[in-house]
């Protein structure tokens, strides 16, 4: 016997309690590392377009479009590479109408621009001979072929069990109706926080079948010759267009996903408040836990005391006591949710990646819930007057 | 030598705003080896003047020297540490862990000094076998009955070999026959062992146990 073993002796006085406390704790760090892993999933998923790329919106809001006449304005801008038009489409797949994924339409110039980010991995053959796109991979050949061919990331065709040629049909929200369309070609996602759950396909499909020739589009998409010119060049489009109709915002595509992840509400406020609360509530359960616990035991700090366990020994000992169980459950409940949640499908966010950082912070936080629910009960307990613990039991 | 000298002690406690005296310039020396006995009436202060040579609660006034130690200017942890090597603590009702065998409860009072868990299990054994529980190392208290219980806390109070015993009603709690062999442990432990022994206790046929009895009333003594 030493005082560590001491220590896992009291632990298991009360096993159901103990049992308890740890899994609160566990939940908790569960839900914590969850969470921080959503944050961080965002944020690498904003870091993924670096400068090389900007946004034109309207600059009233995100779902107000621009006219399609901007194009060759905005290729006309010194420094501007490409220019690609680009829709949201926000269709569902009518056999799964909860699993959400992104569609997206582009004109031919779209595809290119991400050439450094995705690679095609698998490919339909072309009918014949093609004219395609400058820049454009020859193994898309059939996909420029067809109006209404479409690409698809390789997790997205996984996760549908897809294959490649297959037809499917999405039914438009924005745009109702049935959109059949025919899978031509699977990417890949050349870094992981690149996603690969996206669906593309055709703008001028997009614009014969549902916008009825209104000459409008979503948003351009800008390829910068020079990235350390992109504030000039943003600044040079929105004064452009200024005094038009159509006023634009011009952002880094970064900032363009922050704001598109977070257009219902400040989304990662919220999950970081979340976070917060959760921990705080586990600390103070844990906290009236040991506090009870030590309660009961006053007598048997009196008799430790009699027998010369001094102030300082009884506080380490009640500390190390909540530590455990409060470490425990930490470290489980995060591995937990790095193990179970990592990869796990977030919509048109690249999948929930818990970095090992996390899941540290997770085990220090659970360290620190220890400390604090400690504190109380083993100063209360290292402060008792032994004459006065002795007489509770008489 | 003495062993223990008490010197125009006074306790007060404080009730509300009320003072009650319990002892009052109380004074007694107690000879090395010797067996005392302490009895009196409920309340009349047995258990304080007890907690006050056992170094575990202080005097108001007054100065007490238990083996060779003045206790009055030694500071908290210096007491705890002094008890731990002096005093053997016998109570009442025993006042073992519930969750520990017989064995790591009489392990406590060396876990506070550097020493194997070998040799910390040896001198258990070696103290359960002088109070005759040798079969009984792994039972917990639930499992002994209140004179092996009593056992167990005896053989707590003397494993680290202090050289003063303090017991406060130790058969109290107990029937006649097992009271007896208590008695007749206390009793060895004096003459074979040289403890020193201040046993509080009601009941006159155990304080015939003692070479001498002491009565307390009104906070002062009376032989
Ligand atoms: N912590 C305390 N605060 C206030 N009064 C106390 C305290 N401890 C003891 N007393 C009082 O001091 C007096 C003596 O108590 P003590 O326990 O020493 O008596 P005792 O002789 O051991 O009695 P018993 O035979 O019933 O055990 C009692 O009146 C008791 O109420
Ligand atoms: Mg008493």
């Amino acid at each position: 016997m030493n005082l560590l073993a001491l220590v896992f002796v009291n632990l298991g006085r009360n096993k159901i309690r103990t049992a308890l406390t740890l899994m609160s704790v566990m939940v908790a760090l569960f839900l914590f590392c969850a969470l921080r892993g959503v944050l961080d999933t965002l944020q690498e998923s904003i870091k993924a377009g670096a400068e090389t790329r900007l946004v034109v919106r309207n600059a009233v809001s995100l779902v107000q479009p621009l006219p399609q006449s901007y194009k060759p304005r905005l290729e006309a801008i010194p420094g501007v590479a490409r220019v690609a038009k680009s829709n949201w489409f926000g269709g569902q797949d009518p056999n799964d109408a909860k699993g959400f994924f992104a569609q997206f339409a582009g004109d031919d110039d779209y595809i290119p621009i991400y050439n450094d980010d995705v690679e095609i991995v698998e490919a339909s053959a072309a009918p014949g001979p093609v004219a395609l796109p400058r820049g454009a991979d020859p193994r898309l050949a059939a996909y420029y072929a067809e109006q209404t061919a479409c690409i698809v990331g390789r997790e997205l065709m996984t996760r549908k069990g897809w294959k490649l040629g297959q037809t499917i049909t999405i039914s438009g929200t924005i745009y109702p109706g049935d959109w059949p369309m025919t899978i031509r070609a699977v990417y890949r996602a050349k870094q992981k926080n690149f996603g690969e759950q996206t669906l593309l396909f055709h703008y001028t499909y997009l614009e014969q079948k549902g916008m009825g020739g209104s000459g409008l589009v979503g948003i351009y998409i800008l390829q910068l010759a020079d990235p350390q010119r992109a504030g000039d060049i943003a600044k040079t489009v929105d004064a452009m267009f200024l005094n038009s109709s159509f006023a634009t915002l011009t952002e880094s595509s970064q900032a363009f996903q922050a704001g598109f992840v977070s257009m219902y509400g400040n989304v990662p406020f919220l999950i970081g408040l979340l976070g917060i609360a959760v921990v705080f509530a586990i600390l103070l359960v844990a906290a009236n836990t040991m506090v009870m616990a030590m309660r009961e035991r006053v007598s048997e700090f009196g008799v430790l005391k009699t027998l010369g366990f001094e102030d300082g020994t009884i506080f380490t000992m009640v500390l190390v006591e909540a530590a455990i169980i409060t470490l425990g459950g930490g470290i489980v409940g995060a591995l937990a949710a790095k193990y179970m949640l990592a990869g796990v499908n977030l919509g048109f966010l690249p999948p929930l990646t818990i970095y090992w950082s996390t899941i540290a912070t997770g085990i220090v936080i659970a360290l620190v819930i220890g400390a604090v629910s400690g504190l109380v009960p083993a100063w209360q307990a290292s402060r008792l007057v032994i004459v006065d613990a002795l007489r509770r039991v008489d | 030598m003495v062993m223990v000298d008490v010197r125009n002690v006074r306790k007060v406690y404080r009730r509300d705003t009320q003072e009650v005296p319990v002892l009052d310039g109380l004074s007694i020396a107690i000879d090395e080896g010797d067996f005392v006995g302490l009895m009196g009436p409920s309340g009349s202060g047995k258990t304080t003047l007890l907690n006050l040579i056992g170094g575990i609660d202080r005097p108001t006034s007054g100065e007490l020297t238990v083996a060779g130690q003045a206790l009055g200017p030694l500071g908290g942890r210096a007491l705890a540490k002094w008890r731990s090597r002096t005093i053997g603590y016998i109570f009442q009702l025993y006042n073992l862990i519930p969750v520990l065998t017989a064995e790591q409860n009489v392990e406590l009072p060396l876990m506070l000094v550097r020493m194997s868990g070998k040799e910390r299990r040896d001198r258990a054994r070696h103290a359960l076998g002088i109070v005759g529980l040798a079969d009984r190392v792994k039972h917990f208290p639930r499992q002994l009955s209140g004179g092996q219980e009593q056992r167990v806390a005896i053989a707590r109070a003397i494993v680290s070999d202090p050289r003063v015993l303090l017991a406060d009603e130790p058969t109290g709690d107990l029937d006649r026959k097992s009271g007896d062999e208590i008695l007749e442990l206390l009793a060895r432990l004096n003459r074979e062992h040289q403890k020193t022994i201040v046993m509080v206790t009601h009941d006159s046929h155990a304080a015939e146990r003692a070479h001498r009895v002491v009565h307390l009333d009104k906070g002062v003594l009376s032989a």
